[in-house]
């Protein structure tokens, strides 16, 4: 067996909100097919670290690595295998979900991708709202546009903060289905939720 | 053609497309434009040499403001609804796609006002050659103020009401070319050459063009972290 490469390494992170120490000194490296589950109490910093992670914020102390270089200094590389997906969705409520992703995903460097939208549509259940404006949808929907949106992007790393919001049952399992088989094929994951995801082995957990 | 001006271009038409679905918004500095032209006449006076005289200034002032006022536009829905991160964490170039946003909301805000100023021109009595010289300088100037004011508003986008400190911080910086502005417009009537005022514009836009969407990029970044 071949050994584990870590492509994801987070050295001595910190982080502070005014006077509050969020964390301190935390580290974790991830490997390709590994999924990393960071939990803890609301307010204890999940979706400061994932912004760290994904390099939106510059942690107070400490470095992000991927493949070894550090994501700051690396930023276009890296955010061409980075797909984010926040609290805030970044869909356009008067633009359709057609209009939306394709928009979207263009401006995300993934154009050659845009022939698998039927396909993408379909697997996440709104091919039939393809043309609805995303004002119309309901948050689970929307949430469901924002899924259609990293698969296109065909990124190696997501990072997910809280996925399963909004979501039916149908829709928790597509997740856990599609981040199964985005660690099966490589990938790499990392995701706030306090739901427990069935992905056995592959699944670190990491406590704030 | 590079990933780089696709990503532009399907930036600019997402723009231009959202604020086509929003067609009443887009009116509005337009309307407030061409109101407080067409009032100067009825508040002060409807004597045309004393116009001649103002049209310049009140052109180029209500211009100005209004363009303020719709600036914060260029930022504030991309931030307020994730769109702003996703371009953030987009492969290609930050200032690419600031540089997109900013000519999309010209040619919302900026291109219509170009397009009516010769008919409020007309309205004040300006000379022929005065109208041109303003056509000129408004086709220099609104993009300028377009660039320069998303700097601004890249810094205040974070904030909940970041309105007045927009206006502090940008308005100082639009003095310059309101300056040169309605001076070429004066001179213009006056039948004397504007290459001066001109050059000194064209100067500013393409130091703005050059350095502006670096520095709205950067201001974004420190606004999302």
């Amino acid at each position: 067996m071949t050994e584990k490469v870590s492509l994801l390494h987070a050295r001595d992170l910190s982080c502070y909100r005014g006077e509050v120490c969020l964390f301190e000194n935390l580290g974790f490296e991830l490997s390709a097919g590994e999924a990393l589950q960071v939990e803890g109490a609301n307010g204890a910093g999940k979706t400061s670290l994932l912004r760290i992670i994904a390099g939106m914020t510059p942690p107070d102390e400490g470095d992000v690595l991927w493949r070894g270089e550090s994501i700051q200094d690396r930023r276009s590389d890296f955010n061409a295998q980075l797909a984010y997906l926040g609290h805030h969705l970044g869909l356009k409520h008067e633009l359709t979900v057609e209009e939306n992703l394709r928009a979207s995903v263009v401006i995300q460097g993934a154009a050659d991708s845009l022939g698998r939208l039927t396909d993408i549509l379909r697997q996440v259940g709104l091919s039939e709202r393809a043309d609805l404006p995303v004002r119309v949808l309901s948050a689970g929907q929307k949430q469901r546009v924002a899924l259609a949106r990293m698969l296109l992007i065909g990124a190696v790393l997501w990072v997910l903060d809280e996925p399963f919001t909004a979501l039916d049952a149908g829709g928790i399992g597509l997740i856990s289905d599609l981040v199964g088989h985005h660690l099966d094929r490589g990938g790499l994951a990392v995701m706030t939720s306090h739901q427990a995801i069935p992905l056995g082995s592959r699944l670190r957990r990491l406590e704030l | 053609m590079s990933s780089g001006w696709q990503a532009f271009i399907a930036l600019v038409k997402r723009d231009l497309l959202l604020a086509f679905r929003h067609r009443g918004e887009l009116l509005n500095p337009l309307l407030f434009f061409m109101m407080v032209v067409t009032l100067f006449p009825l508040g002060v006076s409807p004597e045309s040499s004393l116009l001649r005289t103002m049209a310049p200034g009140v052109i180029w002032i209500a211009a100005l403001l209004a363009g303020l006022f719709s600036l914060e536009s260029i930022f504030r829905s991309d931030f307020d609804d994730g769109a702003l991160e996703q371009m953030v964490l987009s492969p290609h170039p930050l200032s690419l796609l600031v540089l997109a946003k900013v000519l999309a909301h010209w040619l919302v805000t900026g291109l219509p006002m170009l397009l009516m100023a010769p008919l409020l021109g007309m309205f004040l009595s300006l000379p022929a050659p005065g109208l041109v010289a303003m056509e000129l300088t408004l086709l220099i100037g609104t993009p300028l103020l377009s660039l320069v004011g998303s700097i601004g508003v890249a810094l205040t986008v974070g904030l909940r009401r970041g309105g007045v400190l927009l206006t502090l911080l940008v308005l100082p910086l639009y003095i310059p070319v309101l300056i040169f502005s309605t001076n070429a417009v004066s001179v213009a009537v006056a039948g004397l050459p504007i290459d001066g005022q001109v050059y000194f514009l064209l100067a500013l836009l393409a130091l703005a063009i050059t350095l502006a969407p670096f520095a709205t990029a950067a201001a974004l970044r420190i606004s999302l972290s």
